[in-house]
């Protein structure tokens, strides 16, 4: 079996380190923040204008003027400041964020991403993901293997409209975790209940695996 | 008191002037922090063909979804719009223009354009759609792409507290887009739930200070609409 969503969450707030500034993109990322340790120091940005995103409200303090980038009423931290766009993408662009979790519809082996549009089928537009790919300090891409019709998501080369080129340092799916080196995937952990030859098989980018791959511990 | 009051009674009345086939910004993010009221003054005002520039494009039956119903818009030029039906019908069936733009460079192309500057260079969107047919260059062995600059007929602004020079102070996450929209319009209109006479706020808070603002209106009525509810109990 691959990976829960959960489980992938879990996994990746272990490459959240404590004290440091992070924004988690919508989907699997978001769920990481229920993963990290309560006294971590982290720092939640969410780019509507916020640094320290807290924990959901309970009824009561549902306030209409706090919202994250999911438009999801939320509360702040200890410690946490609001400000404009324009100096939330200082932030972002400028490189004083240390590490963005993205979702992702392709990555392929040269570390480009496609996550905003399907040509002639789906326009949503980009949002903040090409900023964050530019100019956070450690890019991360979380999400499923495969596609629902069971093609993998990770390519030789991605054929939807990129988000950015040669930015994704690693990727973290419920199938493994692969690092992006020299043009190539490199295979490190695999889900436990999955074989490297599974992973493998569900890799369409050309993948080594490392002398170190060991099971994802969950 | 400035002899010119900028104070008007009605979000109508603060329209005067607009016209068919302008350029109008506008604040917020999904629906937090919306000028709620001049929207619906805008749609009543029945122009057409009108660009809008705003992060979002509202909800179907709220926000800017409100003007692409009675099809008053012409092009957004929006990041992020997959919160809206009648957008992408509209949009797949070409009778909507649309030029996404990175959420970041959308920012700073509003800020560039109320701070007098014609155009920028971003790292943001290298390498893809965005930067097709857009001057390119490196600094320091880094690709950038060079945006230029948004300005607007009329700036909508949406804030919590406001006085009659139209010194503006934003409550949370409602600030977003509303500090550079309020900078990059030739007639900025805000639109306050408090206003106050000069003197009543605290220099030191004003997050826009009032030359920026044209003409501002107390809000007649607030819904704030929520777009997705969280609860911790709910989770």
């Amino acid at each position: 079996m691959p990976l829960t969503r959960e489980q992938l969450a879990q996994r990746l707030a272990k490459e959240v380190k404590p004290g440091s500034v992070v924004n988690l993109g919508i989907g699997i990322p978001t769920l990481v923040a229920n993963y990290l340790a309560p006294d971590s120091g982290v720092f939640l940005q969410s780019e509507n204008g916020l640094l320290g995103i807290g924990p959901f409200p309970n009824e009561s303090e549902v306030d209409p003027d706090l919202i994250n980038a999911g438009k999801q009423t939320i509360t702040t931290i200890s410690g946490s400041s609001f400000f404009s766009s324009a100096d939330s993408f200082a932030m972002i662009r400028g490189g004083h964020i240390d590490l963005t979790i993205l979702g992702a519809m392709q990555v392929d082996q040269n570390g480009n991403i496609a996550n905003w549009m399907i040509p002639g089928k789906m326009v949503k537009g980009m949002g903040g993901a090409m900023d964050l790919v530019a100019g956070a300090k450690r890019v991360l891409v979380a999400m499923q293997q495969t596609d629902k019709e069971g093609h993998s998501k990770l390519l030789k080369k991605c054929d939807l409209p990129l988000t950015g080129q040669s930015c994704i340092h690693q990727v973290f799916t419920d199938h493994g975790v692969f690092k992006i080196e020299n043009g190539e995937f490199v295979l490190i952990e695999h889900a436990p209940d999955l074989s490297v030859q599974e992973v493998l098989a569900a890799t369409e980018g050309q993948c080594r695996v490392s002398p170190d791959v060991r099971p994802i511990p969950v | 008191m400035a002899s010119v009051s900028k104070v008007y009674h009605s979000a109508a009345e603060a329209l005067k002037g607009i016209d068919h086939n302008m350029t109008v910004l506008v604040g917020g993010f999904g629906l937090c922090g919306i000028p709620e009221n001049l929207i619906l003054a805008l749609r009543d005002s029945k122009m057409k063909g009108l660009t809008c520039v705003s992060n979002n494009a509202g909800v179907d039956d709220w926000g800017l979804g409100l003007l692409l119903q009675t099809k008053q818009i012409k092009k957004m030029i929006s990041s992020y719009v997959g919160e809206n039906a009648t957008f992408e019908k509209q949009y797949m069936n070409g009778e909507l223009e649309v030029e996404l733009t990175p959420q970041g460079t959308l920012a700073e192309r509003l800020r560039a354009g109320g701070a007098g500057i014609p155009a920028f260079f971003t790292p943001t969107g290298y390498g893809t759609l965005v930067a097709e047919g857009k001057e390119t260059r490196v600094f320091n062995g880094r690709n950038y792409v060079l945006e230029q600059a948004i300005t607007g007929d009329f700036a909508f602004v949406k804030a919590w507290k406001g006085d009659a020079f139209g010194n503006l102070i934003y409550r949370k996450t409602a600030r977003n887009f509303n500090p550079m929209v309020a900078t990059a319009g030739k007639i900025t209109i805000a639109e306050v739930e408090e206003l106050v006479e000069v003197g009543e706020l605290d220099p030191d808070q004003v997050h826009t200070p009032g030359v920026f603002v044209q003409r501002i209106i107390q809000g007649a009525h607030y819904q704030k609409r929520i777009e997705h509810k969280t609860t911790r109990n709910h989770n």
